[in-house]
């Protein structure tokens, strides 16, 4: 579930759309918050007026938050702890002779 | 902007698991955020909902006093500015609002309950803008005052409300600056326009400092708020430093808040200040201020006038769905 996956049963709003938005070509959208709109053209616009009014973004997409499937936070420690335990999985875990440089 | 809503009492919902609460507590203590779908104590979910919702009812009133200004600004350098802080304005509420509906609550029930009185906004909105020096005054102190509040907001227990804090101080941060400055420029102008922008301080200085709310001696849930890392100060803490940052600035421009009692305490460093007149805040709060029934109103017209664009625009996505249903549909 998204943030606002939980809600429902609420026919007066607009459906919710969550706003992603790429500051610069070369790094990723980024999540930046979300809002109402009648259609995906409106979100758009809206996103646009909204979360971009200081250049802080070449690229929006939104995405209607009922279609965001999110992990359940009572399953944090069941699906990712077990990675915290596994340091071989990071390089400063292999001992090299000193001699060994830039590997 | 700002919102009064903690100063209000959130009934105990009842019993709830002391496990739970024991470890939502010590999340808390920690320092991590609360996210929408963890677990929270109902009491906290309805202090939220009220204290959010609020704040975002303040953003949307609060470009009323300043709309009043738009088409009269005295030069096309300061309408462009007061438009662009009248749009944040409409923004930060929309942040706001985004944030409130996290915690269960749909946006159209907010609007109901403002438009119907049932909800708060905060009290300072109900103060008319009589002339161009209040535009500065309320930048200045009113917007001074906001921010002063909702710094330590951005450290708030809960995630979505700290990370909307986060984006409106980052935006709001011209909006102090830009009154400031138009009243700077009154205070060193003719001596009618300095005696304006005095006037406009006589008037807003109370008012201001009636923002942060009653006093800690009558705010009894204070206590929770701060436990809950909700609230970070007191209202009493705020509201001095807020007085202690503010006098420098008007003394600075050759203007004097209006308070005999007003003198800079060397031991405590801090500027001590008069009472505060707590009749005039609760008949404000009460709807009694001078613009209660004025802002309700043009709230009210505003929603009314813009039912048929809402129509409209749900009508022409549904026109948009059902003719992309049947191209496909022919394929």
């Amino acid at each position: 579930m998204s943030e606002h996956g939980e809600r429902s049963g609420n026919e007066r709003d607009w459906p919710l759309f969550e706003v992603f938005i790429r500051a610069r070509t070369g790094l990723h959208h980024r999540h930046c918050g979300s809002l109402h709109a009648a259609d995906p053209e409106m979100a758009l616009a809206r996103a646009r007026d909204v979360y971009t009014r200081r250049g802080e973004g070449t690229s929006i997409w939104v995405v209607p938050s009922d279609r965001i499937h999110a992990s359940d936070p009572a399953d944090k420690d069941m699906l990712f702890e077990p990675a915290m335990s596994k340091i071989y999985r990071h390089p400063s875990f292999y001992d090299l002779p000193d001699d060994v440089e830039n590997m | 902007m700002y919102t009064q809503g903690l100063n209000q009492a959130v009934e105990d919902s009842g019993p709830e698991d002391a496990e739970l609460l024991a470890r939502f507590q010590a999340k808390i203590d920690r320092e991590e955020k609360i996210e929408p779908n963890d677990w929270m104590p109902e009491a906290y979910r309805q202090t939220l909902i009220r204290q959010i919702s609020q704040h975002a009812h303040s953003e949307i009133v609060g470009m009323l006093p300043e709309g009043n200004w738009l088409t009269r600004a005295p030069s096309l350098r300061r309408k462009a500015i007061l438009l662009a802080k009248v749009q944040d304005e409409g923004g930060h509420g929309l942040y706001l609002y985004a944030a409130a509906e996290t915690l269960g609550i749909s946006r159209a029930e907010m609007v109901d309950r403002l438009l119907e009185g049932r909800a708060r906004y905060s009290s300072i909105f109900n103060y008319p803008t009589i002339t161009w020096a209040d535009i500065g005054a309320v930048g200045w102190l009113v917007d001074g005052a906001a921010i002063m509040n909702q710094i330590p907001l951005c450290r708030c227990s809960y995630g979505p409300y700290a990370r909307a804090m986060i984006r409106i101080c980052k935006e709001e941060s011209f909006h102090q600056r830009q009154g400031y400055e138009a009243i700077s420029r009154l205070a060193k102008g003719t001596a009618a326009q300095k005696r304006m922008a005095q006037d406009a301080l006589d008037r807003w200085w109370w008012p201001s400092l009636m923002m942060f709310g009653p006093s800690d001696a009558d705010s009894p849930h204070t206590g929770r708020s701060m436990r809950w890392k909700i609230k970070r100060f007191t209202n009493d803490e705020l509201r001095q430093k807020f007085v202690d940052a503010t006098v420098p600035q008007a003394r600075l421009i050759g203007l004097e808040p209006p308070d005999p009692e007003l003198r800079y305490d060397e031991e405590s460093g801090h500027w001590h200040f008069g009472e505060i007149d707590w009749t005039e805040f609760n008949e404000v709060l009460a709807g009694n201020g001078p613009c209660n029934r004025e802002r309700m109103a043009a709230r009210r017209k505003a929603h009314a006038d813009g039912a048929w664009v809402r129509e409209a625009a749900t009508a022409h996505a549904r026109k948009k769905q059902s003719r992309m249903a049947m191209a496909a549909a022919a394929e």
